[in-house]
Formats: structure tokens, C-alpha cells, sequence
């Protein structure tokens, strides 16, 4: 008779109560892990744009729609555009405090017949650019031509297909490693390629809402804060004194952000914790109920010689017959709702989400697995516990 | 050759204030391949003895020793392998584990006893060879008894441990099962001990052992058994 004989056959006789205990754990390692992805990938996301963003401050035309648009670009990857004139670049720069700025010029293409797909194009100046250069060298290490583009991961074009934008065939040269931000959904080239393609959407009769010459345009400047100087006074430094211009602290843009991811993970660790004990209690009264219908057939064991330390064994074995199998289950189903289904996670929340790297995920699913089969361990073993002290020879007697 | 030995052997429980002795400073000798018979009335001791020799239970004061070894003195896991190699057990309820079949519920001993039996040799002994693959509720009590026996036995113990093993069944039915436990003693050289009321089974025993209030009233040895088939049940 081999060692799992007898756990197997006890599970094997009362299939309702294997099937409740394997079901319990299965939705203690779903909550655990799936709980446990969710708030990964909500804080990788934020973690994610703040170091994208690389800026202490930004500085936008001060409309009352820029900086919602800045914020909705950046976050949800809608598509939009406002213009500055570009000699607020310079006063920028001689600001006090401000150690690096750099300008962005903003495009929005269209769903229409002049362009493949609806996307924001960022041009970026490479001479200054601390936020965007950086990022691309990671998958491209040469500069960006004219028209020439690097996408972000959820644009539909590889590298050496073409996008053609407001009928200008741009080549993609290199596609950008994913942020879990709006960031992920934009196209990035350099400002003479903007500029280049804001001639065209005009000359194709869009209108931009420019005042002046495309050349002396910009949407929005990136500010690097020198050591010592406060971003914030910076901020509020620039929106002072420079006519119609908006500063912001980037760590101000997201405290929306942080306090929503907050207010979600606060939830989501609410009802982990809280399935997490229902799940416990029930597991170890299922465990009592079951030893306690058990008490004779314990007896007989100890009575035959089984010491206590392998009767407690014996119901661990029991316990992990069923409660491994019911720990990949909810592992698995865990991993098959969020995994497949990232940007849909994304779009409802409507919060940056990076799923963490593979290996962190599989670290997830091990600590799960061990949590899981360990809480069911426990109570198995506080049952087996309390059995393992009946008299055997007095519950025999008894006939009970 | 004596197997046991229970030299001045008390136990005494206690709750709180209140003192009872369960045994009384108990000698006792007892030898191998005898069926031996336990009589006494209720309180008088009977279980408390077995459960002493079963290693179910220790001693407060004297010493128990079976083949020689002291096992008054063992922990309880030692008292676990004791009980595992050398004593089996026969309870008036049959005890049987309801989800395993016959032949396991025999065969469950192997996952402990150091030197244990063939399942189905002990089966065909008890006569329940055609049974092995049924479960516990098919078969009648004495069926069932028989297979608690069985595995009993299955362990290849010295000592076989019987507290009233034909209690919850006919007279017809415990014939048979006496007739069983008998053949193992003369057949299988194991020394089988019985506790019970039943002045009758004393008639077929090699010793009967009277206890009363804790304390060994009488051991008489009987040099000319009764068959079991001679006893007026």
C-alpha cells in the first residue's frame, strides 16, 4: 500500500468536501494573486510615467483645456494638441532654478483617409531632450531622420513598415519597450518631422488653431530643476511671470493618479484580507467538522500504531492532495483573467498598468501557491492536532 | 517463557483533590501462546489492564515488561512502535474505516507495522477470502469482527488485546469468532487475552485472571481447557 493510500482514499470517498476545500483554496490563491497583480501592475504603471517623464516640471499654454489634454495624453493615450509661441521657450530657460528645458511640439493624426491610424505624434528636440532620447535608445541607437518615427508599444506598426500621416509615408525605425501609460499609444520623431507634417495637415486644410508660423510653435516645454531650488516654487515662478504659461510639477500631475491607485490598492488589499480570513475560518472549520467525523478512524490508526506525528502527517498529506491542485487552479484562472486582458483592465480603471516582468510574476505565483497550500496546511494541521490528543483506546471503546 | 510481566503496578488517577486507584499494586505473569481470560465486573479494573498492556496508558508506580523489555518507562512515540510490533487489538465494536474495503482495511497496518503479514493470508485464516473487495456495511457483525481480527493479526503482534470481542454479536456468531481467536493461540503461538463478563468464555482458557476494585482477586491456571464446541453457551 503505498504512503498516499490513505489520504487519497479518504479524499476519494467524500468527493463533496474535497471538492469544497479545493474550491476554498482555489479562491484564496485567486484573490492572493490575481489582488496581488493588480496592485503590481497599477504602482509599475505610475512608477513607470514618473520615470518616463524624467521632468520636475512642465510647462504648457495656459488654455483651460491644455493641461487636462497634457494629463489625458499621458495617461490614457488620447490624442490632442495646443500651441505656444516658442519664445516662451527662452524665458523658460531663464528662469531661475531651471537647469535644462526642453520643448515638445504636439500632432494629433486622423481617422481618415490622409492617415493609416489616429495617433499622437511628439516631436522632441534631440539636442535637449532628457525624457524621450533616452527611451528610444534602448531599442534604436541611431538619431530619427526626417519623417523617420519610433513608436510606442501599443502603436499597430512594426519596425520597417510605414505610417502614413497626414500623406506622408514615415518608416518606423524602432519600437519603444511598453510604460503602461498613454505613452504606449503615441508616435515620436523629431520637431522637424512635426513641423514638417503640421505644414501638411494644414496644406490639407485641417486647422490647427496656429497662430503665426509652424516654426515658431511649441505644445510644451520639460523642465529639469537645478540641485537646491524647489520644483514647485520654480513652478509657480513660471506661471508668475511669464505670460500665458502654465507650469506644473510632474509629481503634482499624478497626485490624482497616485490617490486613485491608492484608493484602489486600499481596496483591493481590503477584500484579499478579507477573503483571505472567510477562506481560513472556513478551511479550519471544514477541517475540525471533518476530523471530528473522523475520530474513530484516527483512533484505529493510533490504536494499530500510528504515532501522532504520522497521523499529522497523514492529514497533511490530505491537505496537500487537495489543496495544491486547488492553488494552481486559482493561480491559473488568476492568470488567465488578467493577463489576456491588460488593456481592457487599463481602459475601465482608467490608470496607467505595466503587468510586472515575468519572473516577479512567477516569484507571485510561488509565494500564492505557498500561502495557499500553507493556510490550508494550518488548518489541517490545528485539526489534526486536536485529534492526535483523543484517547484512542476510550473513543474505541466508546463504540461513538 | 513468560511475555508479561507486571511487577507491583499501580495506577492511580487524579482530579483534583479526588484520587482513584484503577490498579492496585498488580502482579502478574503471564505466558506465551495462552488465550487468556480477564473477568471482573464493571470499574473493576479490566481496561485499565489492558490499556496498561497495550501501551495505551502507563503506569504511576511499578514496572510492565513484555519479552522482557520495560515499557512502563516509554515515551509516547516509543509507546506508538510498541504497539505497532508487538500488540494487537479486538474491540466489541468492530472498528473498521468505512471507506476502505475489506482487504484494505487490513492492508492499512502495512504503513505501520514493522514486520506485518500477508493481507490475504489473514483473510483466508478468518474465512473472508470471497470478501476482500467489499466495504464494512455490506457484511454482517460477525463478518466485520472477523476482519478486525484479520487485521489484528496483520501486524504479526505477540500479543492479541480483546475487550469484549463478542459483546455485539449472537452466540452463534461469537462461537465463531472464539473458535477463531483460539486456533490463533494454539495454531499461531500468539497469546491472546480477553476481557470480559462472560463467565462462559473462562471455561476454554489456559488462565483466568479475576479482578476486583483494582486488585487481582485470583489467577488460576486451568490444565484441561473446554473446547469451545463443550462450553454451553
Amino acid at each position: 500500500m503505498k504512503k498516499l493510500f490513505l489520504p487519497w482514499r479518504s479524499l476519494h470517498h467524500h468527493p463533496a468536501r474535497t471538492f469544497i476545500l479545493a474550491l476554498l483554496v482555489c479562491c484564496l490563491a485567486f484573490s492572493v494573486f490575481s489582488g496581488s497583480v493588480l496592485i503590481l501592475s497599477l504602482r509599475n504603471g505610475l512608477y513607470s510615467l514618473e520615470n518616463r517623464m524624467g521632468a520636475d516640471v512642465i510647462a504648457v499654454p495656459s488654455t483651460a483645456k491644455s493641461k487636462t489634454n497634457l494629463e489625458q495624453m499621458l495617461l490614457q493615450g488620447t490624442t490632442g494638441y495646443f500651441y505656444m509661441d516658442r519664445e516662451k521657450l527662452d524665458q523658460i530657460q531663464a528662469t531661475s532654478g531651471v537647469l535644462t528645458a526642453s520643448p515638445q511640439l504636439f500632432l494629433a493624426s486622423l481617422r481618415a483617409s490622409c492617415c493609416s491610424l489616429p495617433v499622437q505624434v511628439i516631436g522632441f528636440d534631440p539636442e535637449t531632450d532628457f525624457t524621450v532620447r533616452p527611451w528610444i535608445a534602448e531599442s534604436y541607437s541611431g538619431d530619427l531622420a526626417l519623417l523617420e518615427v519610433a513608436v510606442g508599444s501599443k502603436v499597430s506598426a512594426g519596425v520597417g513598415e510605414k505610417i502614413r500621416i497626414y500623406e506622408n509615408n514615415c518608416p518606423v525605425v524602432a519600437r519603444l519597450a511598453p510604460t503602461g501609460t498613454g505613452l504606449d499609444t503615441a508616435v515620436y520623431c523629431s520637431m522637424e518631422t512635426v513641423r514638417h507634417l503640421l505644414d501638411a495637415a494644414r496644406s490639407l486644410g485641417h486647422d490647427l488653431k496656429i497662430n503665426g508660423d509652424p516654426e515658431d510653435v511649441i505644445s510644451a516645454v520639460y523642465i529639469r530643476v537645478a540641485d537646491g531650488y524647489d520644483p514647485e516654487k520654480v513652478a509657480a515662478d513660471i506661471s508668475l511671470h511669464i505670460r500665458k504659461v502654465d507650469a506644473v510639477q510632474t509629481k503634482r500631475m499624478f497626485t490624482g493618479v497616485s490617490d486613485s491607485l491608492s484608493g484602489i490598492a486600499g481596496t483591493v488589499v481590503w477584500l484579499v484580507a478579507a477573503v483571505w480570513l472567510l477562506a481560513l475560518a472556513i478551511l479550519i472549520l471544514v477541517f475540525i467538522l471533518m476530523t471530528r467525523a473522523r475520530r474513530r478512524e484516527f483512533a484505529v490508526l493510533r490504536l494499530a500504531g500510528m504515532s501522532r506525528t504520522m497521523l499529522r502527517r497523514m492529514v497533511l498529506a490530505e491537505s496537500l492532495l487537495c489543496s495544491l491542485p486547488g492553488a494552481l487552479a486559482g493561480v491559473g484562472i488568476g492568470a488567465a483573467v488578467l493577463f489576456p486582458f491588460n488593456a481592457l483592465i487599463e481602459s475601465m480603471l482608467g490608470l496607467p498598468y505595466l503587468s510586472p516582468p515575468a519572473g516577479l510574476v512567477i516569484l507571485l505565483a510561488a509565494a500564492t501557491l505557498l500561502l495557499s497550500v500553507g493556510a490550508s496546511s494550518l488548518a489541517a494541521m490545528s485539526a489534526a492536532a486536536r485529534l492526535s490528543r483523543v484517547d484512542p483506546g476510550t473513543t474505541l471503546r466508546e463504540g461513538a | 517463557m513468560a511475555i508479561v510481566e507486571f511487577r507491583d503496578v499501580s495506577r492511580v488517577y487524579r482530579n483534583g483533590e479526588h484520587e482513584q486507584r484503577a490498579l492496585d499494586h498488580v502482579n502478574l505473569s503471564l505466558e506465551e501462546g495462552q488465550f487468556i481470560v480477564v473477568l471482573g465486573p464493571s470499574g473493576a479494573g479490566k481496561s485499565t489492564l489492558l490499556n496498561m498492556l497495550g501501551g495505551l496508558d502507563s503506569p504511576t508506580e511499578g514496572t510492565i515488561l513484555v519479552n522482557g523489555k520495560d515499557i512502563s518507562t516509554l515515551s509516547a512515540d516509543e509507546l506508538a512502535e510498541y504497539r505497532a510490533a508487538s500488540v494487537g487489538f479486538v474491540f466489541q465494536s468492530y472498528n473498521l474505516i468505512p471507506t476502505l474495503t475489506v482487504i484494505e482495511n487490513v492492508a492499512l497496518v502495512k504503513e505501520i507495522a514493522p514486520n506485518p503479514l500477508s493481507s490475504h493470508d489473514m483473510l483466508r485464516a478468518v474465512g473472508l477470502e470471497d470478501h476482500i473487495h467489499q466495504f464494512p456495511a455490506e457484511l454482517s457483525g460477525g463478518e466485520q469482527q472477523r476482519v478486525s481480527i484479520a487485521r489484528a493479526l496483520a501486524k504479526n503482534p505477540h500479543i492479541l488485546l480483546c475487550d469484549e470481542p463478542t459483546g455485539a454479536l449472537d452466540s452463534e456468531t461469537g462461537v465463531l469468532v472464539l473458535r477463531l481467536l483460539l486456533s490463533m493461540a494454539r495454531d499461531m503461538g500468539k497469546t491472546i487475552i480477553i476481557v470480559t463478563h462472560n463467565q462462559n468464555i473462562a471455561r476454554m482458557a489456559d488462565m483466568v485472571i479475576r479482578v476486583k476494585s483494582g486488585r487481582i482477586q485470583s489467577c488460576e491456571k486451568q490444565e484441561h481447557p473446554l473446547a469451545v464446541e463443550e462450553v454451553d453457551w
